[in-house]
């Protein structure tokens, strides 16, 4: 007999993603490519204006065009549908799907035109007049908490959505709030440093914009709609419930998807009206965001100011800390907006264990596009806080910043760790990963260079920041959608297996990293093994990605789903075979009794049996197909420490970033090379906030920033080299011990 | 881009662009690159009934040297100036300039002849092309005009250029001591304020100089005075000095956005200024 090709274990291995060959020759499928028989356009009439009173809107020219099919103004759209729902459990002003009354924030659609193409649906636009009263607008929120100079929903005096909610030391989960262990680290401390600190508004700016296909089938009385989302059974279930359809009546699919960055969790305006219009007219319609709309129409992220104060003693202890948040939600909440800047606060503590902690959160309305879910979603705020704040304490007392930062961290063998603010780190080893920083940057060496540089009259300058952030949302207790994720592992008739995953990659690559798993678990080759997601007809549950779950959550489903078809397909190996189950090995494509491999059965062979049982073992049923679904008991905190050179040219100003070294820990690696092309996207994505981008409002609401022309999102040549190198710390709380891949990086 | 409807047409020769630019009249648009024109048309701030391509028009291509001087097609994209042996030999100023536009898509497409016809504020190559004291070709249904560099940048987006007049070539004696400097806006890398410098030395003495500037104003100009500190001078670091802050008085009025303060600006000329003749006379 041939010698029986020995297959290579996967999980930890740099394999390339199987995304990549289609997507990077065009062949992927978007929803701009869905095309279907008797497709209507949509296009959506926008408010050229920040905030004012709708006096009429007249679209009897726009009816009138060859082409247009229907034009519905915001008050037609309320009578298909409710005002937009939310997830989040704070007080929210009525929302219109699409504005009728009033308009808030320069981009807030106020009636939708239906025609034949895309190019007619614009033209129409142009023909729809709109009458509108400006009133003031604010886009300061420190200036809109005093009520001037326009107060922008009646019911919300003072434009505060969120006032003064505190958290942290001292207060209870009912609300009752006790002083004095804060106020007894401030009055004890030596020195105190104080800032007020901006973290800017950005745009989220996928490759890909939002699109929407709706095809409602009256025959069927079944829609089936395909978005550009992170979350396609979300989108089912808000989408059955807002027209009146249920959920086994609505397939929601989402194809090839370009991006997400948190802003396609929410679910718009954009999607329900498609949805109630396909069901009211009976066809199919198509909606494709233009990079314009963008800009103004999809949620952006950040936009918080955080008041800082941070008691200390002069031997560097910290004692206590304060963190007054207002963060600038925009116009409207949205489906996660008022939630966001809660994980601010959650993540107060960082790495660090100080003894008091306290924060207030008040958020705000202003005359903006509404703030979502946005690359870390509120925790990469709070790392920005703390770790300027500890700067500033070292340089303050002439103490070395990541000594500063070793004196406070919470030590090794604290963990799992109970933090002031409510979170449970699961595990950590802060100064693993500050050590090995150090050591791969060669900081001693980096601060002669400074200090030689420095001489020189050249500004070079030397950062060191820690992080820690939640990940793998997340138990159900957190989450209004179930914080579970669930697989379906089938071994297919002829081998090979089909899997799907609740999570909805749009970027991470699970096709990949989950297909390894598989391929170490069953012992076949990768190439047998297809992972389908995103359509809920094929996939029958699941929440989504975002909060940096695919891999953590979704990747245990799977693992779970996996392990109970391989134990029925022990059973019939071990009819077929003549052997104990217990003896039953997989290797190599070939399921065998251990310790004689040339007593196996291919794979194939096993699963051609399981489909035609003849004889049937006892107690089983015929197939190989399960399913699991995984609760997680807890997050994962990942964390990592970042170091970072930069020159300051003298003559202009501008910022050059000279190095760039990265430790992240986020556990066994399943594929370090997706895993280090998601931390290059964070490090992009942190760089470009640091440096170049900013969502930048006029004083009447308008966007300044609102093309690639005047927001500077960055390009390659923008970094230097990045440096990147991992610490392992396993986490305790998982059936395998996958961290989520980085979330302050660039991943979802 | 979803932008309102066009009629297309592709010119074949010069003549052929003229001719149909008459007869599309008012509602006609030529489009090269259309790195200018399609942006606008994508928000709608142009509406041309008529976009005729003048991209493959063969008398539009090219750079070559001809009479002592450098002629470069209109229709030339950046990338090729960039990347020509013959402007990096002789004339390497157009080729760093050309190097810095936009990036590679951009440089791909845009032409130089666009850049020019467009006038934006911000452009890099109409500063250049003051340096050099290029000539404009331009063709119209009357015939052939020269228009010197230096006149045709008039105000904002607004060139001596008749709506039935095309930009054929632009031609220059090459000078090799030239530099171009620019601080990028980091968006969209045009320049908040960009600096080329063109000059001649003989004898350790600057004998001639042109200084060109864009970014800072409505419209690429000279910067006389830094011109007059340099001439009849040494090539000296105090000279380059002395001649750079010439430039901030030399600048008149300058724009203010959210990219860059007035007085920010006003600050960068000089610094710009001195790069462009340090890099320039580094090439003597």
């Amino acid at each position: 007999m041939a010698a029986i090709p020995v297959l290579p274990k996967l999980v930890g291995e740099r394999v390339k993603r199987r995304e990549d060959p289609r997507l990077i020759q065009g062949r992927g499928t978007y929803v701009d490519d869905i095309k279907i028989a008797g497709m209507q356009h949509l296009a959506f009439k926008r408010s050229d204006v920040a905030h004012g009173r709708i006096r009429s809107i007249d679209t009897s020219a726009a009816e009138a065009m060859d082409g247009v099919e229907a034009v519905f103004t915001g008050a037609q759209v309320m009578e298909m549908l409710a005002p937009m729902p939310i997830a989040t459990p704070f007080p929210s002003p009525p929302h219109r799907v699409l504005a009728t009354d009033a308009v808030r924030y320069a981009g807030e659609a106020v009636a939708v035109v239906v025609a034949s193409n895309r190019y007619t649906a614009r033209d129409a636009l142009d023909a729809i007049v709109v009458d509108i009263d400006p009133l003031p607008a604010v886009v300061d929120p420190e200036l809109a908490m005093t009520g001037r100079p326009t107060v922008i929903h009646p019911e919300f005096p003072n434009n505060l959505a969120v006032a003064l909610l505190p958290s942290g030391t001292g207060v209870s989960a009912d609300g009752k709030v006790d002083d004095s262990a804060i106020e007894k680290a401030f009055a004890a401390a030596e020195v105190v440093i104080s800032q007020r600190m901006v973290n800017q508004r950005l745009v989220p700016n996928a490759m890909e914009p939002r699109g929407v296909v709706a095809h409602f089938e009256p025959g069927k009385g079944s829609m089936t709609i395909w978005s550009s989302t992170q979350n396609p059974h979300i989108l089912r279930t808000m989408i059955a419930a807002m027209i009146g359809l249920g959920q086994d009546q609505v397939r929601a699919i989402a194809p090839e998807v370009g991006g997400g960055f948190g802003a396609k969790v929410n679910i718009y305006p954009e999607e329900y009206v498609a949805a109630a219009i396909s069901k009211r007219l009976g066809v199919a319609v198509k909606w494709v965001e233009d990079r314009s709309e963008a800009f103004v129409a999809t949620t952006h992220g950040r936009d918080i100011i955080g008041y800082v104060d941070l008691a200390a003693r002069r031997d560097g202890k910290v004692l206590g800390l304060k963190l007054r948040l207002i963060a600038d939600i925009g116009a409207y909440n949205m489906l996660l907006t008022a939630a966001v800047p809660t994980l601010t606060m959650l993540m107060a503590n960082a790495t660090y264990d100080f003894p008091a902690i306290r924060t207030t959160l008040t958020e705000v309305f202003t005359n903006k596009t509404p703030t979502d879910a946005y690359r870390g979603a509120g925790r990469p705020e709070a790392s920005y806080f703390v770790e300027r704040a500890m700067d500033m304490l070292a340089r303050e007392l002439g103490l070395d910043p990541a000594e500063v930062r070793r004196w406070n961290f919470i030590a090794r063998d604290k963990f799992p760790y109970a933090t002031q603010m409510g979170a449970v780190y699961d595990s950590g080893d802060y100064e693993k990963a500050l050590d090995l920083a150090l050591k791969a940057s060669n900081w001693n060496a980096l601060v002669a260079e400074r200090d030689a540089a420095r001489k020189e009259g050249r500004l070079v300058g030397l950062g060191l920041a820690m992080y820690v952030e939640v990940c793998g949302l997340g138990p159900s207790s957190s989450l209004p959608t179930g914080g579970w994720e669930h697989s379906q592992v089938t071994v297919e008739r002829d081998g090979r297996i089909s899997a799907t995953t609740g999570a909805s990659p749009h970027g991470q690559g699970n096709e990949t990293t989950f297909a390894q798993m598989l391929a170490d678990q069953f012992s076949v080759p990768i190439e047998h093994i297809t992972i389908h997601h995103g359509d809920t007809a094929i996939v029958k549950q699941g929440i989504g990605t975002f909060g940096s779950r695919s891999q953590a959550v979704g990747g245990v489903a799977l693992h779970l789903a996996g392990g109970k078809v391989k134990v029925k397909m022990k059973k019939f190996a071990s009819a077929l075979l003549e052997a104990h189950e217990d003896d039953i090995v997989f290797e190599n494509g070939r399921i065998a009794v251990k310790g004689s491999p040339a007593s196996g059965k291919s794979f194939a062979d096993i699963a051609a049996y399981a489909y035609v049982p003849v004889p049937l073992p006892e107690g089983l049923e015929p197939g190989l197909s399960d399913e699991a679904f995984f609760e997680p008991a807890n997050n994962t905190y990942p964390f990592g420490c970042h170091i970072s050179m930069l020159e300051i040219d003298r003559d202009t100003g501008e910022p050059t970033l000279l190095k760039f070294v990265a430790v992240d820990d986020a556990g066994n690696l399943i594929n370090p090379l997706i895993v280090e092309g998601q931390i290059h996207g964070g490090l992009a994505q942190g760089i470009g906030q640091a440096m170049l981008e900013e969502a930048v409002y006029s004083d009447d609401g308008q966007l300044l920033t609102g093309s690639f022309m005047d927001y500077a999102l960055p390009r390659a040549t923008d970094f230097p080299r990045f440096e990147l190198h991992s610490s392992v710390t396993p986490t305790p709380v998982r059936a395998s011990s996958t961290r989520p891949s980085m979330r302050s990086p660039r991943s979802e | 881009m979803i932008p309102a409807g066009f009629e297309y047409a592709r010119a074949t020769s010069l003549d052929d662009a003229l001719a149909k630019l008459k007869a599309g009249g008012d509602g006609g648009k030529l489009i090269a690159g259309g790195h200018s024109l399609v942006p606008l048309m994508k928000l709608r701030l142009s509406e041309p009934r008529l976009l005729i391509d003048i991209s493959r028009i063969p008398d539009l291509a090219g750079i070559r040297e001809r009479d002592a001087k450098i002629v470069i097609g209109a229709g030339t994209v950046h990338h090729d100036l960039a990347t020509s042996s013959l402007l990096r030999e002789r004339c390497p100023v157009v080729s760093e300039a050309a190097a810095t536009i936009g990036d590679p898509q951009v440089r791909n497409r845009g032409t130089l002849g666009g850049s020019i016809a467009h006038a934006d504020p911000s452009a890099d190559m109409p500063a250049v092309m003051v340096a050099l004291n290029a000539e404009i070709h331009l063709k119209g249904p009357k015939g052939w005009r020269v228009v010197p560099a230096v006149n045709f940048f008039q105000d904002l987006f607004t060139v001596d250029m008749a709506a039935d007049e095309i930009i054929a070539s632009i031609q220059f004696a090459p000078v090799r001591t030239a530099a171009y400097a620019k601080l990028y806006q980091r968006a969209s890398h045009y320049a908040i304020v960009g600096v080329a410098a063109a000059l001649e030395v003989s004898d350790g003495t600057i004998a001639s100089a042109r200084i060109g500037l864009t970014g800072a104003a409505s419209h690429a100009r000279r910067l006389t005075q830094v011109e007059k500190a340099l001439v009849g001078q040494p090539p000296s670091t105090e000279v380059i000095e002395r001649a750079s802050h010439a430039a901030a008085l030399d600048a008149g009025e300058v724009n203010s956005d959210i990219h860059a303060s007035a007085e920010y600006r006003r600050a960068m000329i000089p610094v710009f200024t001195r790069r462009a003749l340090a890099a320039a006379l580094a090439r003597a």
